[in-house]
């Protein structure tokens, strides 16, 4: 197959189809950029998430979790955890949340082991809010069941 | 060597082999915690332990990029390089700025690195493969920078060959799409999208071009196939690259709040992905199978195939797995992921280094045909203990993969597992992966001691 290309032909490829995969890309990258508030909810994003999204960065939480699938695999998903953990009610969540971070690291001998954060309860609040914007993301249906 | 200047290259190397070990060493202590979750902690917490591992290798990849190219450019220009000087002062800048981040990370509390180096002037730290602090990705700009100069140079003022243009294409897509680091949009939805534009346009994108370019190099060394026949292949796989890769980055755009085009566009685009990496195998057996000399230093041209076969295996088979939409759609997030990242990075990148080590290295060592045969075949040893140490990890982390996805992600919600009791569930398989994690180890340590074989006096 290879004979019957000459490296000018194959060079030309390269330029023309490299230029059309740059320029398709481009494209759509505007588009994506133009539908994502809407599919987020950009709208809802509060100062308390932006702040919650500052505590979950600063403490390095995707270093054991995954949030909408992305992340290390070590611990329990994260996207989903409004529905999983607080059953879709902002109260109940927070409050397990608050307990929950309290609680670590846990006694239980040789389970995986999650840190002390050493959170404010100001950071807590601002955590559960950030996870219960992210629980609303419009992501396609994805985790498959409530699991994570 | 041709070049006295080539002799920067070897710093380079060296330290990128013993990050290497580094990172081998992390991972075990990260794959012995996945078991017992007390070891190291809370001394050091699992997100620690992955940050160094991860983090230990994209530096080493660099380092490693870098040495080739210092080595390479000379070589292609048929000039000195255009500083040496800087290449040595650059060497030292970084290797200090990548040991000083890491003991960071090992030392003090993520949040407190974060607080004390002013994170939140200009807030870029937290998210996966870009932990490092915002002074250090300054300092990887002004590395990559200086680096790219002194290689921009020496090919202006020198000859000009595919090669060098393509690796020089390459290094500087790198250097663009890593200014994404320092974008992060309060919009996580938004914040993973661009996120991608470093990872994924690093690995499956310009990274493709570097790797291109000096498996083409190492294959013309050894080789002694003709260049019209060389860069043809060359510009082959790089199309394929550019073509299936950059839409390709959709198949990372299924979940995370982004348009539902992409579960089209992605699945399709990516599917091609595997095809750059068919031509990489085709394009080194080829070139072994026409070649014009036989070159004493066998084993280089060993790691040159290896890494064309693994590359494609870990990129090409072990992504495509996973890559539809559809099957994406359980798979995500799970061990799979994991195995694919192994074989993939292994494959084609940490073996590309290996390839421009083996064939640079008895070179700047004063062997210009190589290490003798005792050395090589301690090598070729170290090159199967490796090898076959990453292909067992990869195929255990794909069984708990499968497991995972059958417990709890494939049953209704009433039957399935949660996360910790399905980890439970396989932790047999952790155990196999650990194995193999220390064999992989065993591996480089013979590589390492292949370095200080004693040859009989063979040739006078």
């Amino acid at each position: 197959m290879t004979e019957r290309i000459t490296k000018n032909m194959a060079r030309n490829i390269y330029f023309g189809g490299g230029l059309f995969a740059i320029l398709v890309f481009t494209g759509l990258t505007f588009d994506t950029v133009k539908q994502i508030p809407k599919l987020s909810h950009d709208d809802k994003i509060t100062e308390s998430v932006a702040l919650g999204k500052k505590v979950w960065e600063n403490n390095n939480c995707v270093g054991c979790h995954t949030i909408m699938g992305e992340g290390a695999y070590y611990a329990p998903e994260l996207g989903n955890s409004f529905q999983r953990l607080g059953g879709g009610d902002e109260a109940v969540f927070k409050t397990y949340l608050a307990s929950w971070m309290a609680a670590q690291p846990l006694e239980a001998p040789g389970r995986r082991k999650m840190p002390q954060f050493h959170l404010t309860p100001e950071q807590v609040n601002n955590l559960a809010d950030f996870l219960i914007w992210t629980s609303r993301v419009n992501n396609q249906e994805w985790p498959p069941n409530i699991k994570g | 060597m041709k070049y006295s200047s080539q002799m920067v290259a070897k710093p380079y190397f060296i330290f990128a082999l013993i990050l290497l070990a580094g990172e081998i060493v992390f991972g075990l202590a990260m794959g012995t915690q996945y078991l017992f979750g007390d070891f190291l902690f809370p001394a050091i917490p699992f997100n620690v332990l992955r940050m160094v591992h991860t983090n230990l290798l994209i530096v080493l990849l660099l380092f490693g990029f870098m040495g080739a190219t210092y080595y390479l450019i000379p070589e292609e220009s048929e000039r000195e390089l255009w500083s040496p000087m800087l290449a040595k002062l650059t060497f030292w800048i970084f290797a200090a700025a990548g040991v000083a981040t890491i003991l960071g990370y090992l030392l003090v509390p993520y949040a407190t690195l974060a607080e004390s180096l002013a994170n939140s002037f200009w807030p870029t730290m937290g998210r996966e493969f870009l932990e490092q602090p915002t002074l250090t990705k300054v300092g990887i700009v002004v590395v990559v920078l200086s680096y790219i100069l002194n290689v921009t140079m020496t090919v202006i003022k020198g000859r000009k060959t595919t090669i060098s243009v393509i690796l020089l294409t390459g290094l500087f897509g790198l250097a663009f799409f890593f200014l994404f680091a320092f974008y992060v949009p309060t919009n996580l939805s938004m914040d993973k999208f661009f996120w991608w534009f470093v990872v994924h346009l690093w690995v499956e994108g310009t990274w493709e071009l570097i790797l291109g370019a000096l498996l083409a190099f190492v294959l013309i060394k050894t080789t002694g196939v003709d260049r019209e026949h060389i860069d043809k292949w060359l510009y082959l796989i790089i199309a394929m690259t550019l073509i299936s890769g950059l839409a390709g980055t959709g198949h990372h755009f299924f979940y995370i709040g982004t348009p539902g085009y992409w579960l089209w566009i992605g699945s399709i685009a990516s599917a091609a992905e595997p095809i750059p990496f068919f031509l990489m195998i085709l394009f080194a057996y080829n070139m072994a199978k026409n070649r014009r000399i036989q070159h004493d230093n066998k084993i280089a041209l060993t790691w040159a195939k290896g890494t064309a076969v693994v590359g494609f295996l870990g990129a090409g088979v072990w992504g495509f797995l996973h890559t539809l939409a559809p099957v994406n759609f359980y798979t995500h997030g799970t061990q799979l992921t994991a195995a694919h990242g192994h074989l993939a990075f292994f494959g084609a990148y940490v073996m590309i280094c290996f390839t421009m080590i083996s064939y640079a290295m008895p070179i700047l060592r004063g062997r210009p045909h190589g290490n003798g045969p005792k050395s090589q075949k301690v090598e070729l040893a170290s090159f199967w203990m490796m090898v076959l140490g990453m292909i067992g990890l990869t195929l255990a982390l794909t069984v708990a993969g499968i497991m995972q996805i059958e417990m709890q992600r494939l049953p209704d919600a009433a039957h399935a597992l949660g996360f910790m009791e399905t980890q439970a569930a396989i932790s047999k398989v952790y155990m196999v992966r650990l194995a193999f994690g220390v064999m992989v180890l065993l591996g480089l340590l013979t590589y390492f001691y292949s370095f200080f074989v004693k040859e009989e006096k063979v040739y006078a």
